[in-house]
């Protein structure tokens, strides 16, 4: 598939109706994501043939992506009832088959075997600090393979070192900076569109194959 | 849900050392058909828990998988097929999940299980 034709089909998903601003609910533009995935399938063979994850999923933009670019598995994780219902809808719209799970991603036991690639772009940690780095904790955890992720620029050296010497990643590279429009969707928001910088990461674990539930 | 899901999932309530795996209380299942894919079967062969896939497989009816396996079998066509129908095409879609240690369900509705804990057991 096409970056073109990816970008456009993920433009035409359903996303928030009410986003709830203490989970930080903000939609994963189609441009970023898009861009995000396509890098992952072809630079480094992250999705096709594989198990996917993707973190507070939200409506399911980037599991969806995974889906459309041959990911023979997703599943979605998300705290939300309300995002799940309109990520399955999403799915069934683009005939895609995923399972979602509703639950807390920092309490969550997940097998590390299964998943090959986590990808997510989790709450920046802006209303509730760290928020960011409990996900990105637990992906480096349960990934074999890779994880991409979404953090804020300004926290790029932050997340560098945590990654390296405290989740035990093997790799920590940003890939490119992007800019994110948050479109003007909260009342804290005094600006129309807040423009934020925002670094597309890879990660890699260490190996964690071997080891059992 | 697809039993690969339910076969990377753990109750995950404080406290439980064995919350593997979640027994499954079906209500109802269903079958979506989705192409075989040999080379990605035979990768999670070595992955996936293979008694916890049997005994689910069993609640949902399906008992073509053989108890015990071997490496060897991912040769046969006939094998990888009640692999890939077991661990891909099953669905539990109204029922729950039940901690094996504590025997909390977490219900499983239109194929969502919701694994939120009570704040009594984070």
């Amino acid at each position: 598939m096409k970056l073109k034709q990816l970008e456009s089909l993920l433009g035409s998903i359903q996303q928030f109706d009410h986003p709830k601003i203490e989970l930080e609910q903000y939609p994963t533009g189609p441009h970023i994501a898009s861009r995000l995935l396509y890098t992952a399938e072809n630079s480094f063979g992250d999705l096709s043939d594989k198990v996917v994850a993707d973190f507070g999923c939200g409506c399911g933009t980037l599991g969806l992506a995974a889906g459309l670019l041959g990911a023979e598995h997703v599943t979605g994780f998300d705290i939300d009832q309300e995002s799940i219902e309109i990520a399955t809808s999403n799915a069934d719209e683009l005939d895609l088959d995923i399972d979602f799970v509703q639950c807390d991603i920092r309490n969550i036991t997940l097998s590390d075997r299964h998943i090959d690639t986590v990808v997510m772009n989790p709450p920046f940690g802006t209303r509730k600090k760290g928020a960011d780095m409990e996900f990105l904790s637990v992906a480096l955890k349960v990934a074999s393979r890779a994880v991409y992720s979404l953090h804020k620029t300004s926290t790029r050296a932050h997340i560098k070192r945590t990654a390296l010497r405290e989740y035990n990643a093997s790799s920590a590279e940003v890939l490119c900076e992007l800019r994110f429009d948050v479109p003007q969707l909260y009342k804290f928001h005094k600006k129309k569109e807040v423009d934020v910088a925002v670094d597309l990461w890879r990660f890699v674990p260490t190996s964690n194959q071997g080891k059992h539930l | 849900m697809r039993l690969l899901t339910h076969n990377m999932l753990s109750s995950n309530i404080k406290g439980v050392t064995s919350g593997f795996p979640l027994r499954i209380e079906v209500e109802k299942m269903v079958e979506k058909e989705v192409e075989l894919n040999a080379d990605f079967l035979r990768n999670m062969f070595a992955k996936v828990e293979w008694k916890a896939l049997v005994e689910a497989s069993k609640t949902l009816g399906y008992t073509e998988l053989p108890d015990n396996v071997e490496p060897s079998m991912l040769d046969s066509d006939e094998f990888l097929n009640r692999f890939h129908h077991a661990l891909l095409e099953l669905h539990l879609e109204e029922g729950a999940l039940v901690c094996p240690e504590t025997g909390r369900k977490f219900p499983v509705n239109k194929g969502i299980p919701n694994m939120l804990l009570h704040e009594d057991e984070v």
